[in-house]
């Protein structure tokens, strides 16, 4: 028979429930400011990227060691490979062992930095340097560091897409050179697939969402779209440039085999950082990548001459062509480190030296992130190359803005993409309206 | 009003001391339960209605979070569906295919230690080096599966890449793995006594007849053990619906590129993923712990309903 507990053990297990809940809730790791560090003073920084390739490494390495020359009273403990939900949880954490500064390779996570405070406002760092950084860095990579006038982000490095295409293919279909507009692309793709049976022996262009970096966004970048209004309230429903974008990948599918035929084939190709890429392999002759896909497919060795171009751009934005999408690494200051003019120094040698962000990007052959840089004597490029450098500099190249939730408007417009692009959602103003009350909704539970 | 008398403070302080000596036995198991069970469900209720992204202090949100997961969250309902359908489906097959091949293995008089071994082998297989061997098997453009398939003349079909096949894809990759229970059910069919199956075969039972009047009623604890901790297992279901999605998906999460979670069609997303998803990615920690609570909740309601049908499971005993 169950027998009572006495009260004192009650009262006992629920004051001591009570005491740890209380314990438990109060820490939450709250993000504090305050530059009062003396940055002459001997002091030790702690610096988290996500770089873990030998080359790169040892490229991050250089680029802290020429801070240090510079800097003889400031050490850098350097901690790579770290991926962004272990900075989140570091930020969150703070404590002797967090970072004092941290870069991500994603630009997405930023208006979550900045809107909750992670990473420190760096405008009064900037005002103090007298650095305006509308003038130090190339326009969409200011837009992809701040979020609400808070520049919790400086560009560190940079992505620009591009089109890469088979030129010996080209050759052989008679084209003479990359289209410039969409239509002119549609033609080639279809020109420069080759159908075997069910599948093919070469497609044209990969045109599917997940075809890696044919994303939304990413194709959206050739139309500019605006996303959001001065109001913060999601644009795609009302923006033409969105369902043009949207309309267009969905012509270049049904026109290169469909859906099914086309991810059927996609399923069977080598992934997306191994040598058997399928445009190293020739197995899809035109593929829309960043500029670091030149580099793997040069190391891949193929047995065709590679082809380097701005992707098309619409029919009416003719004028426009040489535009793209730019992303790109960033870093930030934490909010928890004490030590944020110190850190202050590493952010700005990295970011804006000039020299430093030359030789950084001659090591990873990435875009340089300002424009000095970009147009420095001292870069080292494949004259190939110089095609990103050329997007990243374009006056008409955009971003996908910061928002409070980071990324999840664009996974919201690319679920979209993916019930359109499958045959699933016939209605795409509909599916528009309600993907901008989605993208409204989210945004309104994160704040 | 009365006075306490000598007798009845002596009294007391029997009891308070005897209180006290059962608080000290019972406080390893007081703390463990307070520490790993009771702070952290009820923080997750309280946080259920808190507005918190791990930066700034929780705010009070009623049940702001509650209405985003079940009215506004587009991955809520299919994940809980497909939650559902693995409960129902992979948990039954899982059972079904461990007792037979259990049974199998009882009944083969040599190269029972080979078998017994072939057969428990993939359980001890790392789920995501299984699941990305499984993707590749079963890849519907290379996969050496759906070659064999299309050389027979059967259609071949998309396995991890067709919402209508990644399930079932799945649920080959369970029973692939269903070691565990076949011992577990060896074990208990060994235990089986043979006088009743010689009384049985005496009385004219056919196999059938021997099976379901015998061997059933001695294994359904076992069965019902293996039936409650595989809806829990299945309710905690991650890391295969999640690495054959991106595996399938063909993107692999790096700069500028996202991830569709659920991929094919959202077909592989379970509640789990959606903890992760909202806790660890969008930091709305509220909305995780609805989605969380929800699985605990169901979890409950499947064990007590199990429980209750087959009244617990100290049946043999009856």
């Amino acid at each position: 028979m169950p027998t009572r507990i006495p009260e004192t053990a009650r009262k006992a297990a629920f004051a001591l429930t009570a005491s740890l809940a209380l314990l438990a809730t109060a820490c939450t790791g709250q993000a504090s400011s305050g530059a009062d560090d003396d940055a002459s003073k001997e002091t030790t920084l702690t610096f988290w990227h996500a770089w873990s390739a030998p080359g790169e490494v040892k490229a991050v390495k250089d680029l802290v060691a020429g801070f240090e020359k510079g800097h003889p009273d400031i050490r850098v403990n350097v901690v790579g490979n770290m991926t962004d939900d272990k900075i989140n949880q570091a930020l969150r954490a703070g404590g002797s062992k967090a970072p004092d500064v941290i870069s991500s390779f994603t630009t997405n996570n930023v208006g979550r930095f900045c809107s909750s405070g992670a990473l420190v406002d760096l405008n009064p760092f900037f005002e103090k340097a007298d650095i305006d950084p509308e003038t130090t860095f190339p326009k969409a990579m200011n837009q992809y560091t701040q979020f609400e006038g808070d520049r919790c982000a400086v560009p560190l490095l940079g992505d620009a897409y591009g089109l890469y295409y088979n030129r010996t293919a080209f050759e052989k279909a008679g084209i003479s050179g990359p289209p410039r507009t969409w239509s002119e692309f549609e033609t080639v793709a279809k020109k420069l697939t080759i159908p075997q049976g069910d599948t093919y022996e070469q497609l044209g262009f990969m045109p599917n969402y997940h075809g890696w970096e044919t994303t939304t966004e990413h194709y959206l970048g050739q139309f500019s779209p605006t996303y959001f209004d001065q109001d913060g309230r999601s644009t795609v429903a009302t923006d033409p440039a969105v369902e043009a974008g949207l309309v267009l990948q969905k012509k270049l599918v049904d026109s290169l085999g469909g859906y099914r035929k086309l991810e059927r084939y996609r399923a069977g190709l080598g992934d997306e950082w191994g040598p058997k890429h399928p445009f190293h392999t020739g197995q899809v002759a035109m593929q829309l990548d960043g500029e670091w896909r030149l580099g793997m497919a040069l190391d891949a060795k193929p047995d065709f001459e590679i082809g380097v171009a701005p992707l098309p751009v619409p029919d009416d934005q003719a004028d426009q062509y040489g535009k793209g999408y730019i992303t790109g690494t960033i870093a930030g200051i934490a909010a928890t480190s004490r030590k944020q003019n110190a850190a202050w120094e590493l952010v700005k040698y990295m970011t804006t030296d000039t020299d430093a962000v030359v030789d950084f990007s001659n090591a990873i052959h990435n875009v340089p992130s300002t424009l000095a840089a970009l147009k420095s004597p001292e870069l080292k490029y494949d004259p190939r190359f110089k095609t990103f450098l050329d997007i990243a500099a374009h006056p008409n190249s955009s971003t996908s803005p910061a928002s409070v939730n980071g990324g999840v408007y664009l996974s919201t417009l690319q679920q979209l993409g993916f019930d359109y692009e499958s045959g699933k959602l016939k209605d795409l103003k509909d599916g528009l309206r309600k993907t901008a009350a989605q993208i409204d909704t989210d945004i309104a539970q994160a704040k | 009003m009365s006075t306490p008398t000598p007798k009845s403070n002596t009294l007391r302080s029997k009891r308070r001391r005897s209180a006290l000596r059962t608080a000290a036995f019972l406080s390893p198991w007081l703390i463990g339960f307070t520490v790993f069970f009771a702070y952290p469900l009820l923080s997750t209720v309280y946080f259920s209605f808190m507005h918190y992204d791990g930066f700034k202090p929780p705010t009070w949100a009623g049940t702001r979070n509650w209405t985003y997961v079940f009215e506004h969250y587009p991955y809520f309902w299919p994940a809980l569906r497909n939650t559902l359908w693995l409960v129902l489906v992979m948990v039954t097959l899982r059972v079904v295919f461990g007792l037979g091949v259990g049974l199998l293995i009882t009944r083969i008089k040599t190269g029972t230690g080979v078998f017994r071994t072939l057969f428990y082998l993939p359980y001890l297989a790392p789920p995501v080096a299984a699941t990305m061997a499984f993707a590749f098997l079963l890849n519907p453009g290379t996969g050496p599966v759906n070659s064999l398939l299309e050389g027979i003349g059967i259609p071949a079909p998309g396995w991890f890449n067709d919402p209508a096949w990644s399930k079932p894809a799945l649920t080959l990759l369970a029973l692939w793995g269903v070691g565990d229970l076949m011992v577990i059910f060896m074990a208990a069919l060994l235990d089986v006594p043979k006088e009743q199956y010689e009384a049985a075969e005496l009385d004219g039972a056919s196999a059938w007849q021997r099976f379901r009047f015998v061997t059933l009623p001695n294994i359904s604890p076992i069965v019902m053990f293996a039936v409650v901790t595989g809806v829990i297992q299945t309710m905690q279901y991650y890391t295969q619906p999640l690495v054959a999605g991106k595996v399938a998906s063909g993107v692999i999460q790096g700069a500028g590129t996202l991830f569709e979670p659920g991929y094919p069609d959202r077909s592989t997303l379970t509640l789990p993923q959606l903890v992760y998803n909202l806790g660890f990615q969008r930091f709305d920690y509220g909305s995780a712990c609805v989605v969380a609570l929800v699985l605990f909740a169901l979890s409950m309601a499947f064990t007590a309903l199990l429980m209750r049908r087959r009244g617990g499971l100290i049946q043999a005993g009856d």
